[in-house]
């Protein structure tokens, strides 16, 4: 299987060869950090098309449609729209505050997709704690909501970001345990060492805890993009729409693309952590089989891995009738918590044995 | 990594931390203190990396900016009214905090230069070393010499006991 290593390689040895080593160092992190922010936003104008169009089929339309064959120029026109629009100061808000809370949802949000491994070779920054840096990272979105909301000063702003900061810190638990499932699993933290050990078999088969730990954590961290049954947060029929009430332009931008990242983000952990990652499907004894899957380059597994669970995000939301906030809470600590408090309890036994 | 952009990163990161932390004692706005403590924790995270030890810097991000900043911002969301701002600090006070604030200073200088460190002149273990996740885990959870899981189990004791006395006070009847 071709492995990107090689490209990097011949990358850092050619700027090694014409510039000082600091230069190199220098301009390779300035190379890093533009291909991650293009991926970031080629990802979300294909996801923000994506969603649009499956929605209209499940809702039997066709959705886009004008702009371009299918549609498919529409999220590229949305996007040249957002930048062009008049950033709306508000009266009386804070301003610092107001301008840095996008940020820090959009930091969160693109240092925790530029740890990701997408494909072999291809990952940014392998940490010895990876699961953990994923988690802690993701973490900081909550802080730029409940700035949001606060800075806004306004009502439904407030009451939106008070609800998602319970949601995400809540439904952070269960997501958390769920991985933690799959680290007692497989004993290791590191991104790549955790796909490399499912080079023989996805993890989602070989043991029914792992099974449990997925469906968990799908449903934990669809809440946790504030997404589908679990949109509280913004509630568009009675919050307008939640935190990012107040915002507009490509400030509101920022929330957007945040959004629909999280739930690309959600669905390749989910991809890494159960089902392999780039890894192809081997099925034990079938050689062949196995020979055949190996030539799929490894970036197709990931992408096309992470697209089946972000249609399985899609799906939920397109179907199910928004939860009321007691009943979303009463999820997560009273069956979501429980059951996989059970399953890492279920695995320790399972390796132990 | 080069020692020159070591450099000049940990400029960056060291400035960020002195202009901010200032910034979080004389702010009158609560908030604006919050975040501004926010980005201090954050940059040391960063210190953290830098030193190649990464479950610390995690830790810290996770502990001090997605949980106790966190609860910060939830106390200050739900007690404070929009527009408060702290009175004027009375001038006996800054001054007593200025000199403080610059005797610990002298301490801590004090201490780091005379203070010899185990590894400072040894080359073997300069350079790129990461603490190791896996022995984090068995010096923790170990029962041997310099192991901690006596002080693990009696600080979970602990945190349960807060967390009953919590609910116990928080309810209702």
């Amino acid at each position: 299987m071709w492995s990107f290593t090689q490209l990097t390689h011949w990358i850092d040895t050619s700027l090694h060869s014409c510039m000082s080593a600091d230069w190199a160092l220098f301009v390779e992190f300035v190379l890093i950090g533009v291909a991650v922010l293009a991926a970031y936003a080629l990802i979300a104008l294909f996801l923000i098309y994506a969603e649009r169009k499956i929605c209209g089929f499940f809702q039997c339309r066709l959705g886009p449609n004008r702009v371009g064959k299918w549609g498919i120029f529409q999220s590229v026109a949305d996007m040249i729209k957002i930048l062009l629009k008049e950033l709306v100061h508000i009266n009386r808000s804070d301003k610092v505050l107001f301008r840095a809370a996008s940020f820090f949802v959009i930091i969160g949000s693109v240092c925790t997709f530029g740890a990701l491994p997408f494909a072999k070779g291809l990952q940014a920054i392998d940490f010895n704690v990876g699961v953990f840096y994923l988690m802690a990272v993701s973490s900081l979105g909550v802080v730029g909501i409940l700035l949001a909301g606060w800075s806004s000063n306004s009502k439904y702003t407030m009451i939106g970001a008070l609800r998602s900061g319970a949601q995400l810190i809540s439904y952070e638990i269960s997501a958390g345990l769920s991985l933690m499932t799959i680290v007692v699993y497989c004993g290791s933290m590191q991104l790549s060492e955790i796909v490399a050990q499912q080079a023989d078999g996805w993890f989602i088969f070989r043991s029914v805890p792992a099974v449990i730990a997925f469906v968990v954590y799908l449903i934990a961290g669809h809440a946790e993009t504030n997404r589908g049954p679990f949109d509280m947060p913004e509630a568009e029929s009675e919050l307008t729409a939640g935190y990012h009430t107040e915002y507009s332009g490509i400030q509101f931008g920022f929330f957007y693309l945040a959004e629909y990242l999280n739930m690309f983000i959600i669905a390749a952990i989910a991809t890494t952590m159960f089902l392999g990652g780039w890894q192809p499907l081997h099925v034990p004894g079938w050689e062949g089989f196995n020979r055949v899957m190996d030539y799929i380059p490894s970036v197709i597994w990931f992408f096309g891995k992470t697209f089946v669970c972000i249609f399985l995000a899609l799906w939920v939301r397109w179907s199910f009738p928004r939860l009321r906030i007691d009943q979303l809470l009463g999820l997560e600590w009273k069956v979501l918590m429980p059951i996989s408090l059970v399953n890492l309890m279920l695995m320790s036994v399972v390796v132990i044995w | 990594m080069e020692e020159i952009s070591k450099l000049v990163i940990f400029y960056l990161l060291a400035a960020a931390i002195v202009v901010s932390s200032i910034l979080a004692v004389t702010s009158h706005r609560i908030f604006r203190a919050a975040v501004y403590l926010l980005i201090v924790l954050l940059c040391t995270a960063g210190l953290y990396l830098l030193l190649n030890y990464h479950f610390l810097a995690v830790v810290q991000l996770s502990v001090y900016a997605g949980g106790i900043l966190i609860l910060f911002i939830f106390a200050i969301l739900l007690t404070s009214a929009k527009g408060d701002r702290t009175e004027p600090h009375d001038r006996r006070r800054v001054v007593a905090g200025i000199i403080s604030a610059v005797a610990g200073l002298g301490i801590t200088t004090w201490a780091t230069l005379k203070h010899q460190f185990l590894y400072g002149n040894n080359p073997t273990v300069l350079g790129e070393h990461e603490t190791n996740m896996r022995l984090v885990g068995q010096t923790m959870m170990g029962s041997g010499k310099y192991e901690y899981l006596l002080s693990f189990e009696t600080l979970s004791i602990l945190l349960l006991v807060c967390a009953i006395g919590g609910i116990l006070i928080a309810r209702k009847r």
